[in-house]
């Protein structure tokens, strides 16, 4: 019993965390404050699948964990390359 | 044994997710790019592996159930975030964002600023010139 308020706990401070990320997002006077925020938001979204299949004592959510934290490396750095160039992929000349 | 492995998992979940607000705290707080990139991506990285570490040991205690996923997941992130704040960093150095005002020190302005027009060899010669120093 103290073990899923002890869970739940957890989950609302990281429900906490996006919140105040996804505010330096709507704020963040550069777009790379933008980009940041939305990466940190991605990290905070696998440690809330994390504590989810903790609380519901399944397996099923791991690929999950995965399957973000690549997505969200790659949209960082695709969005980096953007901000940087101008252009996401070069061409060859 | 289940009684264990729950207090593992509630220590290492609670810590990770105290760290992870600690580091949105963090993001909203600071005054500019390379501060807010600072505790952004060093105290969430810490917390997302904090939680990802109670999570695999809460399974291998409780179920016996190892998961090479969650290895992978933990060794994923560890890599990857802080080059992602590299590379955001840089760009956002490049891109011209100003640092704040209180910062009084801009080591990198020599070689991205002021030689921004001059030719690949000059800067080569620079760089070469740095490193016989």
């Amino acid at each position: 019993m103290i073990f899923e308020i002890i869970l739940t706990i957890a989950l609302c401070l990281l429900m906490l965390a996006i919140m105040a990320n996804l505010y330096r997002v709507i704020k963040g006077p550069s777009s790379a404050d933008r980009v940041q925020a939305l990466d940190s938001i991605g990290i905070n979204l696998i440690a809330s699948i994390a504590v989810f299949s903790v609380l519901l004592h399944t397996h099923a959510f791991f690929d999950l964990i995965l399957l973000i934290g690549i997505l969200s490396f790659i949209g960082t750095v695709a969005f980096a390359r953007f901000i940087e160039r101008g252009v996401v992929i070069e061409r060859k000349q | 044994m289940s009684g264990s492995s729950e207090v593992v998992g509630a220590v290492f979940i609670l810590i990770g997710a105290i760290i992870s607000l600690i580091s949105a705290i963090g993001n909203v707080r600071l005054p500019d790019v390379y501060t807010r990139s600072h505790a952004a991506s060093k105290s969430s990285t810490l917390g997302v592996l904090c939680t990802l570490v109670g999570t695999l040991l809460y399974f291998l205690i409780s179920d016996g159930y190892f998961s090479i996923r969650l290895i992978l997941g933990i060794f994923f992130v560890f890599l990857t975030a802080p080059v992602a704040a590299h590379v955001i960093c840089r760009a956002a150095y490049r891109h011209k964002v100003p640092l704040a005002e209180e910062s009084a020190q801009d080591e990198l302005k020599d070689y991205y600023m002021e030689n921004e027009n001059l030719g690949t060899d000059h800067k080569a010669k620079l760089i070469e010139k740095e490193a016989g120093v």
